[in-house]
């Protein structure tokens, strides 16, 4: 394991700007950054993650800035990560996820980060994962990720969060939105927000009759289903208590093993992505490969099949891997 | 058709550390005019700068701790409120405290020319009133403000 360096050992002993530096440094992939982020990571692993997702305009901004509230009265030190989307046509953005969380501006407890998508899918920016791991090495309680609000597919945070919750709202769409795959899948705790409007009933009565259908073994977590109306914090408190419930479960032995597997899969196939692209299209161009391939193609000489075969066979050295013996060399990889 | 999209594809995929501007906008203050600062937040992100938007209502020390946490550029302040005199200094005070001398401090609203020079001198790098174009903001912050280092 790599050791920590200077401005690692600054974040584990809280400084909050060198923090901040950090997460930003992830964000624009400065290649020193990662050198710190190597140094944290064994110290990561203690925070608990919430994930909050939902259509835009649900009031996932509100009930994150009450959730944050309850914990911090419970003493709970709070990170947000806030994700809004970066324009496909100008790479610009307007994060505007802090307005509803101004009340916890001036608290040292709560460090909030806004994230822009930078074009990557399932409701996450790509360092997401890296900078939930800066707050947990800064030593975050809870760590509040609340997704871009695209709402059908966001699959990635399942992985990433202990406890996620879906906010639904009265009256989008009909009773087959409820039934259709995808976001409906991933929740552990469903929230019906704006329960004071109209339809509010039936939503969760289709939700609730959606998640009976499913098959529960003995034990098994059965989403609830919570009515909340964040813009007057009512049902919060339950709110709370249903993921406290959810965090005795997914701290059951098996659970947790399970957890923590998943999550180390999609931090490592993210950070695979994206660098073995980066690398083979680099490699190809440094070998001056890459402009007659695609000249080629151009000309359908060659077909993309092909050249990624090519690549992909003759690019992987997984004999390095093995002579660095991976789960037996000095670090402390023993993890069941 | 398959043509463009393997090229577009390939030339996208090579990734370079590339820092992108985030700017901090902000209304200070008690006025609730928030057209013009919304407006300016709109017209940055269209020049592709990742912009923070805090909402109304903002004390100094909020603009200056979002600031911190975000790890900005440059803070663009709207003040119709009458209390310039007051607002800007304090937050170039914050931020010299917080050792964040470098993030670029520029604003704009109802402030009397008289008062522009005595901002500038306290460390405001620009002040634009009413009648300024987006485009001028637009290029005055692709001129004046770079990612960090």
């Amino acid at each position: 394991m790599t050791a920590v360096n200077a401005a690692g050992k600054e974040i584990l002993a809280g400084n909050t700007r060198a923090a901040a530096r950090l997460m930003r440094d992830l964000d624009d992939e400065i290649p020193a950054a990662i050198r710190t982020l190597k140094g944290l990571y064994r110290h990561t692993g203690r925070a608990y993650i919430i994930g909050v997702t939902g259509a835009p305009g649900s009031g996932k901004s509100t009930l994150v800035n009450r959730i944050t509230t309850h914990l911090r009265t419970r003493g709970k030190s709070v990170g947000i990560v806030a994700i809004d989307p970066t324009s496909p046509f100008t790479g610009g953005a307007i994060l505007g996820d802090r307005i509803r969380m101004q009340q916890h501006a001036l608290d040292e407890g709560v460090f909030i980060k806004s994230l822009a998508t930078r074009g990557h899918l399932g409701g996450l920016s790509r360092s997401t994962i890296d900078i939930v791991n800066v707050m947990d090495a800064m030593g975050k309680d809870i760590i509040l990720i609340e997704t871009v609000g695209v709402g059908q597919d966001e699959v990635e945070i399942v992985k990433v969060a202990h406890t996620n919750l879906v906010i639904v709202v009265p009256g989008l769409g009909d009773d087959i939105q409820a039934i259709k795959a995808g976001i409906l899948e991933i929740a552990d705790i469903f929230v019906v927000n704006k329960a004071d409007r109209d339809g509010a009933d039936k939503a969760q009565r289709e939700i609730e009759t959606m998640v009976s259908m499913g098959e529960y073994a003995e034990g098994d977590w059965k989403p609830p289903v919570l009515p909340t109306i964040a813009a007057t914090d009512t049902g919060t408190a339950g709110l709370l208590d249903a993921v406290d419930r959810h965090r005795e479960y997914i701290y059951q032995e098996k659970n947790l093993s399970r957890y923590l597997r998943e999550k180390a899969r999609v931090e490592l196939v993210e950070i695979l992505k994206t660098r073995l692209i980066g690398k083979a299209v680099a490699d190809l161009d440094a070998h001056g490969l890459l402009d007659p391939l695609l000249a080629d193609m151009a000309k359908k000489r060659m077909d993309p099949y092909s050249i990624s075969e090519k690549v992909v066979n003759h690019s992987f050295a997984f004999h390095l891997l093995n002579a660095g013996k991976p789960g037996s060399g000095k670090g402390r990889g023993k993890r069941r | 058709m398959a043509t463009a999209k393997g090229k577009g594809a390939a030339a996208s995929t090579p990734k370079k550390a590339a820092r992108k501007i985030r700017i901090l906008v902000g209304k200070p203050g008690l006025d609730g005019h928030d057209r013009g600062a919304k407006i300016i937040a709109r017209a940055l992100r269209d020049a592709g700068v990742e912009v923070i938007y805090t909402g109304l209502h903002q004390t100094p020390e909020m603009i200056v701790s979002a600031a911190a946490q975000e790890d900005v550029d440059g803070i663009g302040l709207s003040i119709l409120s009458g209390a310039h005199n007051y607002l800007f200094p304090r937050v170039i005070e914050l931020l010299r405290e917080n050792k964040m001398g470098d993030v670029v401090l520029f604003g704009g609203g109802i402030i009397p020319d008289a008062d522009i020079p005595k901002l500038v001198k306290k460390g405001v790098d620009r002040v634009f009133t009413p009648g300024t174009t987006i485009q001028e903001i637009v290029d005055y912050v692709n001129r004046r403000i770079q990612p960090r280092k």
